[in-house]
């Protein structure tokens, strides 16, 4: 397209015929191009006016579509911040989802690793069961989840929902690592027997350096799970409030304070922000990391 | 391979085969109270209509949200594909952002939009002159399975989006390319050439969609909790609730009971998709054999 576009005189000996397709043509996408960005507009809607009301104080939330405020109103930050514990509750969910993605990361990676170089009896039952799993409803498994933290006396941490949150078969990744290992050539790994390099060794000045795009998806994807999961969060906290991760404040911030709408909102947006931010400059990632399900 | 081996075994598979065991106990959790009812808990759910309600929200939810957001996420990807569209990777990002933010917020979020009292919909809705007074969204049994639904729908629309749009980028460009030197318009090239190459895309694409419309709870519990008079009680609250937290004051929590459905509703699922394989796979090879055959 650029490249026509750079040279009209090719354009003018074209047959007429074509010069008018090629124009009805760009009509189109320019029509096309408003249409969807008129439904862009609508479709995060709900996001930008989160943000507009969380500015406004609470008499003004219910004013029609608007998106504007008189006064700029910080105080619902503050009050979502410190009053309503969203601090806290941020700085869990921070240590849970950095936690799980460390132990995600490193557990993946190694089946992953396993399941691609390396042939062993029951390899097919082991793929099969995984591939079982996925579609298994999480209420299904919660239960049986809360009691085995109860039992292993791990309930009363975070490093119990940590560990939970990095549990779960994490198929898509380890399926993404198994199908990235196996394309690497055999000989990295004789060369790194032949200087002396055991199985951990191998794998991790290796073979996990040079699967640096399929961590990132990883990464995103347990990101994703443990910064966004409310039922698992939820069911550890209910006698624990200290330990709440943001989604799960968020929905007791709505049943204790249900007038406070701005600060609702305010602590929405903290919750929110943060996770908006980072996939606007990891996109790829995130992109990946979904079509993955598809492309295995 | 051994760490994750036994992560995988803790929350995975020994969970599983947990559930299954609770399934055949009566058991409030608290204590060692519980005993073996055997199937007691399976014939009880027999003939529990809040169960059943709520197996048929499920059903119904998934039944109606899949194939809109099939059918809505692959026209969208089908214009997004479009290699003149400059604009295209904005789009992208537009649509997916949903996807990337927490259920349970934007659950609370959507509660305001919905709001009765002068909430935004209400409002545009009633400024374009659609309605003449506001709508109860979420207030009224009648309406509140759907507005959650809408909600679902454009929450995890960018996912099967990107789904659809994985698929499309295995369709060689040569193919469409040749399509219209033979003289093909757009909706032909679509139709006899980008359709049947999508098409072998389309049986996991549905699965995958399914599976994420039936992880619902975050979204239903923070927009309704199952409510009102349990209209929006989908599977998944009702074991929550069934399990953690009774709503009534003499009602005490039923782990064994609140297993036995989550049991009862996989095994069903399972069922569900294997039918959808198989007749995925008897399809394609009925298609196979006719080729052959002319």
């Amino acid at each position: 397209m650029t490249a026509v576009l750079e040279r009209p005189p090719v354009r003018r000996t074209d047959p007429p015929k074509q010069r008018r397709r090629r124009r009805r043509g760009r009509i189109r996408i320019v029509v096309v191009s408003t249409v969807l960005l008129a439904v862009c507009g609508v479709w995060i809607y709900p996001l930008i006016w989160m943000v507009a009301v969380s500015l406004r104080d609470n008499a003004h939330v219910f004013t029609g579509v608007g998106l504007g405020t008189d006064v700029v109103h910080l105080d619902n930050y503050q009050r979502a911040w410190s009053d309503a514990h969203m601090g806290e509750y941020f700085l869990n969910t921070l240590l849970v989802t950095a936690g799980s993605i460390v132990i995600t990361v490193f557990a993946v990676a190694m089946m992953g690793y396993v399941l691609g170089r390396y042939s062993f009896p029951g390899k097919r039952v082991v793929i099969a069961l995984f591939a079982i799993v996925v579609f298994l409803p999480e209420g299904y498994t919660i239960i049986p989840v809360v009691d085995l933290l109860g039992r292993l006396h791990l309930d009363s941490s975070l490093w119990g929902l940590t560990l939970a949150e990095s549990g779960g078969a994490h198929v898509v990744a380890v399926l993404l690592f198994a199908g990235y290992f196996s394309r690497l050539p055999k000989q990295l790994e004789e060369a790194a027997m032949l200087d002396g390099a055991g199985f951990v060794r191998t794998f991790f000045s290796v073979y996990l350096p040079l699967a640096k795009p399929v961590v990132a998806v990883t990464v995103i994807l347990q990101f994703l799970h443990s910064w966004n999961d409310f039922l698992l969060p939820l069911v550890l906290t209910l006698t624990r409030p200290t330990l709440r991760t943001l989604s799960v404040g968020m929905y007791a911030f709505q049943g204790e304070e249900f007038t406070d709408w701005s600060g609702m909102m305010a602590a929405a947006t903290i919750g929110l922000v943060p996770l908006i931010v980072l996939f606007l400059f990891l996109q790829r990632y995130f992109v990946e990391g979904v079509a993955g399900a598809v492309k295995q | 391979m051994v760490p994750s081996t036994v992560l995988a075994a803790l929350f995975t598979f020994y969970p599983t085969v947990m559930s299954w065991y609770f399934s055949f106990l009566d058991w409030s959790g608290f204590s060692d109270s519980a005993h073996f009812t055997g199937l007691g808990n399976y014939r009880e759910l027999m003939h529990d209509p809040l169960f059943w309600h709520a197996f048929g929200r499920s059903l119904l939810f998934v039944l109606v949200a899949v194939p809109i957001r099939m059918g809505l996420s692959l026209i969208v990807a089908i214009v997004l594909n479009n290699q003149a569209l400059k604009l295209s990777p904005l789009f992208r990002t537009l649509f997916f952002l949903p996807v990337v933010t927490t259920g349970a917020i934007v659950g609370v979020v959507m509660s305001l939009l919905y709001s009765p009292f002068n909430g935004p919909i209400n409002h545009a809705l009633m400024g374009i002159g659609v309605i003449n007074k506001p709508i109860d969204f979420l207030g009224s049994p009648g309406s509140s399975l759907w507005s959650v639904m809408a909600v679902e729908i454009w929450k995890n629309f960018g996912i099967t989006m990107i789904y659809w749009l994985a698929a499309l980028q295995t369709v060689p460009r040569e193919y469409q390319e040749a399509a219209a030197l033979d003289g093909a318009g757009r909706w032909q090239t679509l139709r006899y050439i980008t359709g049947p190459l999508l098409l072998p895309f389309t049986a996991i694409i549905t699965l995958l969609t399914a599976n994420n419309t039936l992880h619902t709870f975050g979204i239903v519990q923070s927009m309704t909790a199952g409510g009102p008079y349990f209209s929006s009680q989908t599977i998944e609250v009702y074991i929550y609730q069934t399990a953690f937290a009774p709503d009534s004051a003499n009602a005490i929590p039923r782990l064994g009971y609140a297993s036995a459905a989550g049991c009862l509703f996989g095994v069903c699922i399972m069922l569900i998709a294997l039918l959808q394989l198989w007749a995925g796979r008897s399809v394609a090879r009925t298609r196979a054999q006719l080729k052959d055959a002319r």
